[in-house]
């Protein structure tokens, strides 16, 4: 069965999804970051492919990318470090990257190659729906790769439910109308949007991400959520602490996870 | 009534070329673009409204002039379209006017543009003090730096000019900073893109602004030679807005050659250009699938041309999809021949180009043609801004004299 279902069926509540950049603080770092990700306590990894024009991405990620991409990373790279990383855990492993990268790769061999890697999940936030309904979906469902969609505040509840009617994966629910890497408290107006997302009942499970950047901000979002996603503030833990990628991921996790006062 | 040119599909395709490849977050603005730019645009108001200001603000139609000396030279009839004479010295115009018409009827207060050469950026600029609407252009390091008396016009006019200081601090950077502007403002913002590029619709809507240059030169060629149609129509290409507008009333007229000259740079195999036709491939950049510069991986590669205004990895989806089916011609000019031509064309018709469309110039010793043949070249701006790299170069000739 598909790590991930198997995780969201075990109801284990919240979840903590942690993003990285492959290729990030070195290109080596991947394997280590992952093991240290899932023995700290993170419950899936989202390993962010390094692109040179992130349109989604704020400015830590983009560094974060063109560092990794100097630093040599590529696809082929990857699947050999996942694969390795694959041999030592089975925590779920998402892979989020832009359409382009899946596009050049060739779409039929990216699935299979992330397949055959461990890969548990896709998120592509530039991929269009019709797109994905047309060709990707079968490919994907083929290899038993979930794909999430984002959603945010100005989605209208129609486009919502089209969305929970094509995601085989979780619901990515963007925090807040902004791209990534901007931390501040969570909002009354973010709350209520919220609220209005679970009141719509999609079937699938919604993580929330954007703007989770400690202990405080990850419980609020997990009380309106079956989990959440943090990037920005990850890579930005990471920042000058190349010899020591695991002592790092360590203390970053258990620093989220420590009980709020 | 039929379009003159070439209709997109429904999701915004010129055959495999275009759509619109956006994260969620650009959805509903996106959307919102295009249920309505159609509609908004051909109401009668805003026709009356648009070609109201294109007459007695930015001073159309522009001149379609018989270069004599020009033509002698080169054994054609050459024509110039002036665009040059616009008010703000550019085709961006055309484009800025239409979208600040629709962004006011959208209900926008705050207007975000990109820019390379910066023409674009004075374009808006000054739309946006026309309509008094709060302006924010993002534009490359590097081009902040080599275009700065375009920097001071954006001031004068009140924008205020953001630095863009990813990757090659460039054009394609500062079209990145100005979508992710545009994702943290979802609502009162419009982004007002320069270009035939992006997610649909803006590549069909900047053609449809810019084709009042094509509108004008037929019957202006009516007039002067009898028929509406050139033998060939020329224009420079870096996402191809003037190209689009100088191709549009000709798309589907087989009779006319459609030449799109792209900056070479040091060369198009020196791993310093922005051939785009030529090093690209098939991909998705900045919403949009086209013809890009990229690698076997899909990383956007650094272009490079000495004209700002050229200097992008990528070609908006009409020029894929036109150059793709044969349609149109691309031609790659390097930077050396575009001020070579930069300072023929001054010195024989006493008009300085902008160095984007000396490149169109240079494209003539690569064609072939006859001496009855009739061809315009899309003169899309005016070179003063360019004025520091035009001394830069004749100071150069005058050491070479010397040597």
């Amino acid at each position: 069965m598909n790590r991930l279902t198997q995780l969201f069926r075990s109801g284990t509540p919240d979840l903590l999804n942690v993003y990285f950049t492959a290729g990030y603080p070195r290109l080596d770092s991947t394997v280590p970051i992952i093991t240290s990700l899932a023995a700290a306590g993170a419950n899936l990894i989202e390993i962010g492919m390094p692109y040179s024009d992130p349109m989604a991405d704020g400015e830590t990620i983009q560094r974060s990318s063109m560092r990794a991409l100097k630093n040599g990373m590529t696809l082929d790279l990857l699947f050999e470090q996942i694969t390795e990383a694959r041999r030592q855990t089975e925590i779920p492993l998402v892979m989020m990257g832009y359409y382009n990268q899946v596009m050049q790769y060739g779409p039929e061999r990216f699935v299979s190659a992330a397949a055959k890697a461990g890969v548990d999940g896709l998120i592509l936030p530039d991929l269009p729906l019709h797109e994905y309904r047309q060709d990707f979906r079968q490919l994907a469902e083929a290899a038993d790769l979930q794909v999430s969609f984002l959603i945010t505040p100005q989605t209208s509840e129609a486009r919502v439910r089209e969305i929970g009617a094509v995601s085989t994966g979780f619901i990515y629910v963007v925090s807040s109308s902004s791209i990534t890497g901007k931390s501040g408290g969570i909002t009354d107006a973010q709350q209520a949007y919220f609220a209005r997302i679970n009141a719509l009942d999609l079937p699938q499970p919604k993580l929330i991400g954007f703007g989770i950047s400690d202990a405080a901000s990850f419980r609020t979002a997990c009380a309106y959520a079956d989990g959440a996603i943090i990037g920005s503030a990850f890579i930005r833990a990471l920042a000058g602490r190349e010899d020591d990628v695991e002592k790092a991921t360590r203390e970053f996790v258990e620093g989220i996870l420590q009980p709020v006062a | 009534m039929k379009n003159p040119g070439i209709d997109v599909d429904e999701r915004g395709y010129y055959g495999r070329f275009g759509g619109a490849y956006i994260p969620e977050m650009l959805h509903p603005n996106i959307e919102e673009l295009r249920a309505n730019y159609r509609e908004m645009t051909a109401d009668p108001a805003f026709k009356k409204e648009f070609d109201a200001l294109l007459r007695d603000y930015v001073g159309r139609p522009s001149p379609l002039y018989y270069a004599k000396r020009l033509s002698e030279h080169y054994g054609a009839k050459v024509y110039l379209k002036r665009e040059d004479l616009n008010h703000t010295g550019a085709h961006k115009i055309n484009n800025t006017i239409g979208q600040i018409l629709l962004a006011q009827r959208l209900g926008k207060t705050r207007i975000i543009a990109e820019t390379g050469a910066g023409q674009h950026g004075v374009a808006t600029a000054t739309v946006c003090a026309l309509v008094g609407l709060e302006c924010i252009v993002y534009m490359g390091e590097v081009d902040i730096e080599r275009q700065a008396p375009n920097v001071a016009r954006m001031r004068m006019l009140g924008a205020e000019v953001r630095p863009a200081r990813s990757g090659s601090k460039t054009l394609k950077d500062a079209t990145n900073e100005a979508i992710r502007d545009w994702i943290n403002n979802p609502e009162n913002t419009h982004y007002i893109i320069g270009s035939v590029v992006g997610p649909h619709p803006y590549p069909d809507m900047v053609a449809r602004f810019q084709s009042v240059i094509s509108e004008e030169t037929k019957w202006q060629l009516k007039e002067k030679e009898g028929r509406e149609h050139p033998d060939a129509v020329i224009a420079c290409v870096g996402g191809g807005s003037n190209a689009a507008g100088a191709f549009y009333h000709y798309l589907n007229d087989e009779r006319v050659r459609l030449i799109a000259v792209e900056a070479a740079g040091l060369g198009v195999d020196s791993g310093e250009s922005a051939a785009t036709s030529v090093l690209g491939t098939e991909g998705i950049i900045h919403g949009s699938r086209t013809l890009l510069m990229q690698t076997d991986d899909g990383q956007i590669v650094e272009p490079y041309s000495i004209s700002a205004g050229l200097d992008y990895p990528g070609i908006g989806p009409l020029h894929a999809f036109l150059i793709d089916s044969k349609r149109a011609e691309a031609i790659s000019v390097t930077d050396e021949k575009a001020l070579e031509a930069a300072l023929f064309v001054t010195r024989t018709e006493g008009i300085i180009p902008a160095l984007e469309t000396a490149h169109a110039f240079a494209a003539f010793e690569q064609l072939e043609y006859g001496p009855e043949d009739v061809i315009v070249v899309c003169l899309s701006g005016r070179g003063d801004k360019d004025l520091a790299t035009f001394t830069k170069y004749l100071d150069q000739l005058k050491d070479r004299d010397h040597e």
